[in-house]
């Protein structure tokens, strides 16, 4: 009895402590200034004009949305890639096939930062600044995603595709019609996460964009906090949580198919 | 006749062998073009550029050996670059790693209502990093900050969380610590879960108490979980960009100007791109040595089921 009082004390606090910023953005964005001035932990009436400002002074459902093109076109891109690649180091028996593996599971050595100056000149040369090419087509291949997947293709018995065989199935169907459906879970873990991590891109859209048309949610976020002054941290973090809201509502819904994917790459690596 | 026979199956399984190459390889295709315009090739371009003298538009100019190299070793901002590098790491990832495992430990209980508080503690998984610089730019804030606020509370002076060389990385190493938290919090429940209950009852039949349970059961069982969250921990903080450009933009006075921030000075502002090049090379051999080094010693007290 004692212990479980205690667990639930340390259960709340900790919850409290570790989503305070996130509680308080969102009380703030409910402030007037003049609250915001007094240091006030909540507001005294709930008022909507921070959010009314901040989307008629810059064009924040421009930046969401081009954000959510970005990361679903990165999330598309790096499922069916990944798909593809894993389909072939598990159901292909080819020669070389460990050695090729190795080479790609060696890439995730690379730090991505450091191969951003080329990268950048390569997205320069094309004249693909300030487009949905250039900020998605860098992350299509993402050797993480080919691993996790081949550790659950893996899992898939080669006896299904020796019958599927039999039966005259080719390999490109094998791949949609059961491949695909039996890893649903791990398809979504990495679906998910490539969505998560590229909505929350920072130096490289800040690097291949310099005006508003592909302008994505985060750094527009950065403009607005270099050009207001402190007196709008209303505003400011009513746009925090414009910007919080899909992310954590995707997280929310998602959070048991990111663990047992993640889970099951990390326990089986 | 035989001997024929024999040929021929060889040959065609010489055939069936090539041709499944080709299968191979195209399935890989889209990878290998991808992974070689945007990874392969601009790592051996960053290494070129190393050894050249490159403008901002990236025309390449007269070869200069080592000499970027031999200028990091002597700059003095390069030297704070490094030292600020690791003691960011130093001063996040173990943090990181302590209170998540912390975290996920109370999580594991079998309570009622436990699902809300994972998800809770999931939820900075959600934080963009711009997001969470914002916020805590606005909890640092000098006057209307509630931190210095809080601190106010009980008659302490306020601190330079963000201005101060003193305090500057210590501030975005915090906030770094907070994004952190859901990931590892999240990888490390996934481990403790993995227990099995059977160890637990049978400790429990011994008498074993909560402490002993925690040190002999689940950190020992739990360690190539607590190992793989390390090296991503350790990866990620070399990596810290976003909160250093809106918190303290590697100010004040470059105590918070760490490696990537630095690259990205040095490129993109100053238009060095030779010079970022060489920061860019370091950098990468950086990760490789903590790799390396991690998974010959590290993985020797990681103990496997």
């Amino acid at each position: 009895m004692i212990r479980k009082f205690l667990m639930y004390t340390l259960l709340i606090l900790s919850a409290l402590v570790l989503f305070f910023p996130i509680l308080y953005a969102i009380s703030a964005s409910f402030m007037q200034p003049k609250e915001i001035y007094a240091g006030e932990l909540f507001p005294s009436s709930i008022s909507f004009d921070a959010y009314k400002e901040v989307f008629d002074s810059i064009p924040l459902l421009h930046y969401l949305m081009v954000s959510f093109i970005m990361s679903f076109m990165v999330m598309v891109g790096q499922l069916v890639i990944s798909s593809l690649s894993a389909f072939a180091f598990s159901f292909i028996k080819f020669k070389g096939r460990d050695l090729i593996f190795f080479l790609f599971l060696s890439t995730m050595l690379i730090p991505w930062e450091a191969t951003i100056i080329p990268n950048f000149l390569t997205i320069l040369n094309l004249s693909w600044i300030n487009t949905y090419q250039g900020l998605s087509f860098p992350f299509f291949a993402l050797p993480f995603g080919i691993f996790l997947l081949r550790q659950h293709f893996l899992t898939i018995p080669q006896e299904l595709w020796e019958s599927a065989q039999m039966d005259g199935c080719s390999r490109f169907k094998f791949l949609i019609r059961f491949v695909i459906p039996l890893s649903k879970s791990s398809l979504s873990a990495l679906g998910i996460y490539g969505f998560l991590t590229t909505w929350n891109q920072y130096l490289w859209p800040l690097l291949v964009t310099n005006d508003d048309t592909v302008r994505t949610v985060q750094i527009g976020l950065k403009m607005l906090i270099a050009n207001e002054s402190s007196s709008s941290w209303n505003m400011v973090m009513a746009a925090v949580v414009a910007i919080l809201l899909p992310t954590l509502l995707l997280l929310f819904f998602g959070i048991k198919h990111i663990r047992e994917g993640l889970t099951a790459g990390a326990l089986k690596g | 006749m035989q001997g024929g026979k024999a040929r021929k199956v060889r040959k065609s399984g010489y055939h069936n062998q090539k041709k499944l190459f080709g299968i191979g390889m195209l399935y890989l295709l889209p990878a290998f073009v991808f992974l070689g315009v945007f990874l392969f090739y601009p790592m051996f371009k960053t290494l070129y550029f190393s050894f050249f003298e490159v403008g901002g538009n990236g025309q390449v100019g007269e070869f200069v050996g080592w000499d970027h190299y031999i200028e990091l070793t002597k700059s003095e901002e390069f030297r704070k670059s490094m030292k600020g590098t690791f003691l960011f790491v130093l001063y996040t990832v173990p943090a990181e790693i302590i209170i998540a495992f912390f975290l996920a430990v109370l999580a594991s209980e079998k309570l009622k209502g436990i699902g809300f508080f994972r998800t809770i503690f999931a939820s900075t998984m959600g934080v963009s990093v711009a997001a969470g610089a914002t916020i805590f730019l606005f909890l640092f804030h000098p006057s209307l900050g509630v931190l210095n606020n809080i601190l106010g509370m009980f008659g302490i002076d306020g601190v330079e969380w963000l201005t101060s060389s003193d305090w500057a990385l210590f501030s975005v190493a915090m906030t770094t610590v907070w994004m952190h938290l859901g990931i590892n919090f999240i990888i490390l429940l996934g481990g403790i879960q993995n227990v099995p209950d059977e160890l637990y009852e049978s400790a429990d039949m011994d008498g074993a108490g909560y402490w002993s349970k925690l040190f002999k059961i689940t950190i020992p069982l739990t360690s190539p979980v607590i190992f793989f969250v390390t090296i991503i921990a350790l990866i990620g903080a070399f990596q810290t960009f976003g909160q250093i450009d809106i918190l303290t933009s590697g100010g004040p006075a470059g105590a918070t100007n760490i490696i990537v921030y630095s690259i990205y000075q040095e490129a993109f502002q100053y238009g060095n791109f030779g010079f970022a090049s060489a920061q860019a090379i370091i950098l990468f051999l950086i990760i490789l040595v903590v790799t390396i080094i991690q998974f010959k010693y590290g993985e020797k007290k990681v103990h496997y089921q």
